[in-house]
């Protein structure tokens, strides 16, 4: 073994494992110890023991190893101490001693934990609400007031939905576990509308002062590669790629002074040929798989965009087509407003607001300020301007972002208000 | 981040308790305050006097007052506090719930300001 390193140093060590190896161990203490509560206790004491210990006695050789084992041994400690007042928690720790494996397991049974965590997390027994927050809190490591304040609400909200979600897990007996082949799409479905969620919350957050939350988005798109490495089923494929083309235009999406910047006047040198590049091969693969789900879909549509190289020169043909796919595999009122606006762009705007006020008319988008916003602008290029004005007005009244708003009440004002 | 566990109990249930049900829970709350300093998530923890024994001050147009009490009109009195150093007010809150008189009355977590901090952003 190396000479002790110097305290400082250490220190910082130990800080970048918490950062990168803190949710891999906190999955693993979680099924050894069978309790979330537990495990958060044992991967605290495992990183205060690492940094009594390691200044003195040097790093070990394997250090996530040694933090998993310390943790688990530290929690039965715990246990037994507290058995004094408690004599149930005596028989735990006895039990949790005798049931545990070598907590050293092997590497794959260590990230199916990181599954069982993730498929936990975004159990269908809890809340959608608690279903994000679980998965950015443990899953992410993301701090209650991290997650309050990407999601506009009051850390004490935050806080009682964690605590109730695992109050459930605990009373409902959910199960610490990876579905089984046959439950696996319905269940892999939730996890992909949590991260969905996450990222679209990020990227066009429904309401606030700015039009990107990027830290969200980026970590809904970590979460997105970390499904692709341990479970590369084609739709995770496909909601990847659909982040990484959306996220590619996130620099153009916002101007200088902070105001939204619509697709068509986009400067595309600006997008993220990387995250582009990276997408592009990703929808590839989730393609060659066979039978093509409704993310890879939408990857798409986004990749359509991310190949025109001017707004102009767009294959609306080809995107129309796409939705017309998209809303036979995931039929929405949102994809038939999108597919319309599309239609708009191929064949001129008569058509697609005859198609707009269709989806319309049918009420579930009546309070969605984007459906009367589209409306509003194929009024405004037929040269309605007073129905565009309308349409425009109510499209205000319900929209809750700031740059959003200012881009309405700018369009209104070239309208004549 | 720094949280402040305010833990308030009635004090004329506490007073009813048998003296061995006193002892056991001055041993489990030392206990438990073991445990968070070896975890190094304790910062202070103390109990307090009956608020009989407090005494208000405030201060007026430069003049000082001094009164008995609180008397304000709750059944559970502020007994003790728990200064700990928490990731998150989830982990806060997981630490209040092992706070021994947790079971008699109830833990008020509040996030403390960093006035440092909040002073160097302006």
């Amino acid at each position: 073994m190396t000479q002790a390193a110097a305290p400082a140093e250490v220190r910082e060590r130990i800080d970048g494992l918490y950062r990168a190896e803190s949710r891999r161990v906190l999955a693993t203490l979680i099924r050894l110890l069978d309790d979330f509560d537990l495990a958060e206790e044992a991967l605290q004491d495992a990183f205060a023991a690492a940094m009594e210990q390691w200044p003195r006695d040097g790093t070990p050789a394997n250090p996530r190893a040694w933090l998993i084992s310390t943790g688990r041994f530290r929690a039965i400690d715990r246990l037994r101490r507290r058995a004094r007042f408690d004599a149930m928690l005596g028989e735990l720790a006895a039990r949790l001693e005798q049931a545990a494996p070598d907590p050293a397991d092997r590497d794959d049974h260590l990230e199916d934990d990181r599954l069982r965590l993730i498929f936990t997390c975004c159990h269908p027994a809890l809340p959608a609400d608690a279903q994000v927050a679980m998965t950015l809190r443990e899953v992410c490591g993301l701090t209650t007031e991290e997650i309050a304040r990407a999601f506009l609400t009051r850390p004490p909200t935050v806080a009682q939905r964690i605590v109730r979600a695992k109050a459930r897990i605990r009373a409902a007996g959910i199960p610490y576990a990876v579905p089984s082949p046959e439950e696996l799409p319905g269940r892999l479905e939730t996890v992909l509308q949590v991260v969905y969620l996450a990222f679209t919350e990020g990227y066009a957050p429904a309401a606030g002062e700015s039009v990107v939350r990027p830290e969200l988005a980026d970590e809904a798109i970590r979460l997105g590669r970390l499904l692709v490495e341990l479970l590369p089923e084609p739709e995770v494929l496909g909601l990847l790629a659909l982040m990484l083309l959306t996220d590619a235009r996130r620099a153009a999406r916002t101007a200088a002074d902070g105001d939204l910047v619509l697709l068509a006047d986009q400067d595309r040198s600006r997008w993220d040929r990387a995250r582009i590049a990276e997408g592009t091969a990703l929808l590839e693969r989730a393609m060659s798989a066979g039978e093509v789900g409704p993310y890879a879909l939408q990857a798409a549509i986004a990749a359509a965009h991310a190949e025109a190289p001017t707004a102009q020169a767009t294959d609306w043909h080809r995107i129309v087509g796409l939705y017309d796919l998209l809303a036979r595999a995931d039929p929405s009122p949102v994809v038939e407003l999108n597919r319309a606006v599309a239609v708009s762009m191929r064949d001129g705007p008569a058509g697609g607001l005859a198609l707009v006020d269709a989806v319309l008319a049918r009420g579930r988008l009546d309070a969605y300020h984007l459906a009367h916003a589209a409306r509003a602008d194929l009024l405004r290029r037929l040269g309605r301007t007073a129905e565009a004005r309308a349409a425009y007005r109510r499209a205000l009244d319900l929209a809750r972002q700031e740059p959003q708003r200012r881009f309405l009440g700018r369009r209104l004002e070239e309208l004549g208000g | 981040m720094k949280y402040l566990c305010l833990v308030y109990a009635e004090e004329s249930r506490v007073d009813a308790m048998p003296q061995d049900e006193v002892d056991a829970l001055i041993d489990e709350t030392n206990a438990n305050n073991e445990e968070l300093q070896a975890s190094g998530q304790l910062i202070l923890a103390e109990a307090l006097e009956h608020v009989a024994e407090a005494i208000t001050v405030r201060v007026r147009d430069g003049r000082l007052s001094a009164t008995d009490g609180p008397f304000a009109e709750t059944n559970e009195q502020l007994g003790g506090f728990v200064l700990i150093e928490a990731r998150d007010l989830n982990e806060a809150v997981r630490i209040a719930g092992r706070i021994p008189s947790a079971r008699l009355g109830s833990v008020e977590v509040r996030p403390v300001i960093d006035l440092m901090r909040e002073h160097s952003d302006q």
